[in-house]
């Protein structure tokens, strides 16, 4: 068993150091994590150091302190955001009433399903990119992608934090279970769908990190707002990291907009096979990226009428995206929601209680802010004077969860019949020729400030260091 | 942070929304809430903002490290910022020395709520008065709508009345102008503000930007039960030095007629809102058409006292202004019940009488002022010229510090708790 010198290899605000139980299960942990991490983290890493941003506390100056630092070293925090002691539950049917330090016996398999969900994401992004460092399109991404895979493994700490410090035993045995499934495994797979889809090339890790990424903040978010405090606590400090994620998703699909916009001026063409032929991603290829990416996420909200989802609204378990900033009556009782269904080949809108339509509110709000995103990729194009501009596909187009599952649907959100699917398939989602093209292009550049030709450089670097700084040192 | 204001030039912080990704982080860092935020962008307020760098270092994008040097009169309003695509240019010395003091345009408007800190000798330990200023509402207060109508989705009202709303024939004529929203949605409270596009474009041919007036008029309309609004705006015919110059934005509401329509930006404001208590008492100090927040929640605490709420809570006003004559709303004032409001006016430039500020008289109701002062309940609100701001607090804290009141803890506290209010331009 290691011995693990806490204020210094753990920097922390929940008093470790004084918590021997908490130690304790951590001491038990903390190998298993470190295997984990030499077993399917990132691919042929070990020997770099990194300039990475390293969390040492939660205020400002101290969770962004960046250093080139190898990833096994670094400081895998525990951090809850200040609480404040009288904070109340402010939505649900125990409103008003004091926040929960502790779990709450008739909530507690709730809250660690819930928990142990957010978990399992973490890892599992983690192993979903392990390869993806040996084709970097340059140092500075090489140094992103490495920044967001520590960050996703001190999310799971965080986690397991709160699964080691409330939940016992069960809490322990579901934290070493999180260290046991593994993205895309058949026998013993994560938890959710998207999280063991494959992340083959660098443009699926861009839309990974923007659309799936979006999907934390969005989920995290509402925890942030729990009733139970050091899950909210816990979030809250999260969503400042997942940020980062997220910037790289937007800022990487900008850059190979601009890049591919570039080519197309310079050639004078819209022809896709001149495009690729010239080195860069044609947009058709980007759109169909897009609408797969778009469309898994959107599952991962859950089935647009869910009873649990009520159910942890009700218990004060789970909140809604900006849930104090909204002014109705954070009940929700009697109240409805607008769902989408297909009657009769035709897509309608039925009313349903707004309780059991609060993964489709998520969802929806989630939509809103990926399109505002996609919206200022379309500017990249129109700065470039660029005719085409990217969408997302409708909310019904390949789903596989809800009730649209299992609906064949145009991305611009007509019922098509089996015939229409299967010939336009290829247009609307990437193909195994895609995917085969994007791969071709995946090649590493680490020299600093050189950038593969797919991609273009980025407006600036990291904590306001050159583009060609030395992002990451191999040893 | 020190000064962000050098010699009438603000170093303002903005944010590129280029490459802003709207993650919420500057939101959720900054620790005087100085950063907002709408569907399109995410902003700094130049008001509120004192260059801590708080947000620096955890933005992920680097977007929020941008600052440019603008002449204290231009700085880049909200509204402005949240239409923006890109960054503008930064002003070359010249055009900064152009734009400085000789601007002639709305600028220099009376109602144009730019607020930065006051410009400090070297060597002088400075009063920041507007480091006083809260930056959360009374707790009580009712919740603001804001930024529902952006610059590039405005919405049209309706002239229903425009008139004089001082005496006529004088100088520094006011207006009282009301506009109807008709059917579109438009919730405002006391204490905020809109902003209204002039027509036509500027002496560059850019359409001209929004410029902000304080609402006059209570919530439920200023005809009650009606979707509208009243304004209480200077025609300005000279800048702040005494140089002619002709306000475009508040001659062209002054010149409105019934039935002209306006395009109108806003509602603006979550901070400088009235408790709803029953019990809290509201002491309003403003000059000029800084009266138009104060006419707001006194017409508001009026409407409520005749149905028999708000028997408890005490209304003070200060109404400071140059002549009798130049004071808005002065017919409407007399009429107010002296039990339910605590009058002071003041005038500047009686001939044959001393020139009395709002700040004298401050000073001179210092017994009343103390005890209203100990009282938790009380919410103070200043709005005006910004030249009065300082002359108010310092007064303030002489009333407090006369009275056995530690000011700088008693002002901590007004601040955290939302009741100590600035407003000045």
């Amino acid at each position: 068993m290691s011995t693990v010198n806490y204020s210094d290899k753990i920097p922390n605000n929940v008093n470790l150091s004084e918590d021997r139980t908490l130690q304790r299960a951590l001491e038990g942990w903390q190998p298993n994590f470190v295997n984990w991490w030499d077993d399917v983290g990132p691919d042929g890493s070990t020997a770099y150091d990194v300039y990475l941003r390293t969390a040492v506390s939660v205020d400002p100056q101290g969770w962004a302190q960046f250093g080139h630092v190898k990833m096994r070293d670094y400081r895998w925090g525990i951090f809850l955001n200040p609480g404040d002691a009288n904070r109340e539950i402010h939505f649900g049917d125990h409103k008003g009433e004091k926040a929960w330090q502790d779990v709450p016996g008739e909530h507690r398999a709730n809250l660690r399903r819930i928990i142990v969900t957010q978990g399992d994401t973490e890892p599992a992004s983690v192993e979903q990119q392990r390869h993806l460092g040996l084709t970097a399109p340059s140092m500075y991404d090489l140094r992103n992608l490495y920044q967001i895979n520590v960050e996703e493994g001190r999310h799971l700490w965080a986690m397991v934090y709160l699964l080691h410090k409330h939940f016992g035993r069960d809490g322990r045995e579901e934290a070493e279970a999180l260290l046991q499934r593994t993205s895309g495994d058949q026998d013993n797979p994560r938890i959710l769908g998207a999280f063991n889809e494959k992340t083959p090339d660098w443009l699926a890790f861009f839309m990974f990190t923007y659309f799936t990424d979006r999907d934390g903040k969005f989920q995290l978010s509402a925890l942030a707002e729990s009733a139970f405090d050091p899950l909210a606590r816990t979030t809250k400090f999260m969503l400042t990291e997942e940020a980062h994620h997220m910037f790289v998703g937007e800022s990487g699909v900008s850059r190979v907009l601009a890049r591919t916009a570039q080519v197309m001026n310079e050639l004078k063409t819209d022809d896709a096979q001149k495009v690729r032929a010239a080195g860069a991603i044609d947009l058709g290829t980007v759109q169909r990226y897009l609408n797969f990416h778009y469309s898994v996420t959107i599952d991962l909200f859950g089935a647009d009428q869910s009873s649990n989802a009520a159910i942890f609204y009700s218990s004060g378990l789970k909140g809604r995206y900006e849930e104090g900033k909204r002014t109705d009556d954070h009940v929700l009782k009697g109240q409805t929601y607008k769902v989408l269904e297909v009657q009769n080949g035709q897509l309608v809108e039925k009313d349903v209680p707004m309780l059991n339509a609060l993964n489709e509110v998520l969802r929806d709000d989630f939509i809103k802010d990926s399109v505002a995103g996609v919206n200022r990729w379309n500017k990249v194009l129109e700065k470039a004077g660029i005719p085409t501009r990217l969408t997302v596909p409708h909310k019904a187009f390949n789903r596989q969860i809800g009730a649209l599952a299992g609906i064949k649907m145009s991305p611009d959100g007509r019922v098509v019949g089996e015939a229409e699917w299967a010939a336009k398939k290829s247009e609307w989602l990437p193909t195994s020729e895609d995917f085969a093209f994007v791969a071709s292009l995946m090649g590493r550049v680490i020299e600093p400030g050189k950038f593969a030709g797919w991609i273009a450089p980025p407006v600036m670097g990291i904590n306001r260091q050159p583009v060609d700084f030395e992002y990451v040192r191999f040893g | 942070m020190d000064m962000l204001v050098e010699a009438g030039v603000i170093k303002q912080h903005l944010i590129d929304p280029e490459i802003c990704i709207r993650c919420n982080t500057c939101e959720a860092t900054c620790p005087v809430n100085a950063i907002t935020h709408d569907d399109n962008n995410y902003v700094v307020r130049a008001d509120v903002c004192n260059g801590c760098m708080a947000c620096i270092s955890p933005c992920p994008t680097g977007s929020i490290d941008n600052w440019r040097n603008m002449p204290v009169q231009r700085a880049y309003s909200i509204e402005e910022q949240l239409g923006w695509e890109e960054l503008p240019p930064e002003l070359s010395a010249e055009e900064l020395e152009a734009a400085g003091v000789t601007d002639a345009g709305g600028g220099l408007d009376a109602a144009v709520q730019v607020e930065v800190e006051p410009v400090v000798t070297p060597g002088e330990a400075p009063f920041m008065s507007t480091s006083y200023g809260a930056t959360t509402p009374p707790w009580s207060a009712a919740h603001a709508y804001t930024n529902l109508y952006a610059p590039k989705r405005p919405v049209t009202a309706t002239v229903t009345g425009n008139f004089n709303c001082t005496e006529a024939g004088f100088e520094n004529e006011t207006h009282h102008v009301v506009l109807d929203f008709g059917a579109m949605p438009f919730p405002v409270l006391e204490g905020q503000s809109i902003g209204i596009v002039p027509p036509g474009i500027d002496a560059l041919g850019k359409a001209h930007h929004p410029r902000q007036y304080s609402i006059a008029s209570p919530r439920n309309g200023e005809r009650p039960g009606y979707n509208n609004v009243s304004l209480t705006v200077k025609r300005v015919t000279h800048d702040h030095q005494g140089n002619a110059v002709r306000g475009i934005a508040s001659n062209y509401v002054c010149d409105l007629k019934v039935g002209d329509t306006v395009t109108v930006v806003g509602p603006f404001g979550s901070t400088f809102l009235m408790p709803n208590h029953p019990k809290s008492n509201i002491v309003m100090i403003c000059t000029g058409t800084g009266s138009a927040p104060m006419r707001a929640m006194t017409e508001w605490r009026r409407r409520l006292r005749k149905s028999g709420k708000f028997d408890g809570g005490k209304l003070m006003l200060f109404f400071g202004a140059r002549t009798q004559q130049e004071l808005p709303y002065f017919g409407p004032l007399q009429s107010l019940p002296k039990d339910f409001i605590d009058i002071n006016l003041v005038f500047s430039r009686v001939p044959g009488q001393p020139r009395r500020y709002v700040q004298d008289a401050v000073r001179e109701r210092a017994a009343d002022l103390a005890s209203l002062l100990r009282d938790a309940d009380t919410h103070f609100y200043v709005c005006g010229l910004k030249s009065m701001e300082e002359g108010v607090l310092l007064a303030l804290r002489d009333v407090a510090q006369e009275a056995g009141l530690p000011w700088e803890q008693l002002a901590a506290t007004l601040k955290k708790q939302g009741r100590l209010h600035l407003e000045t331009y």
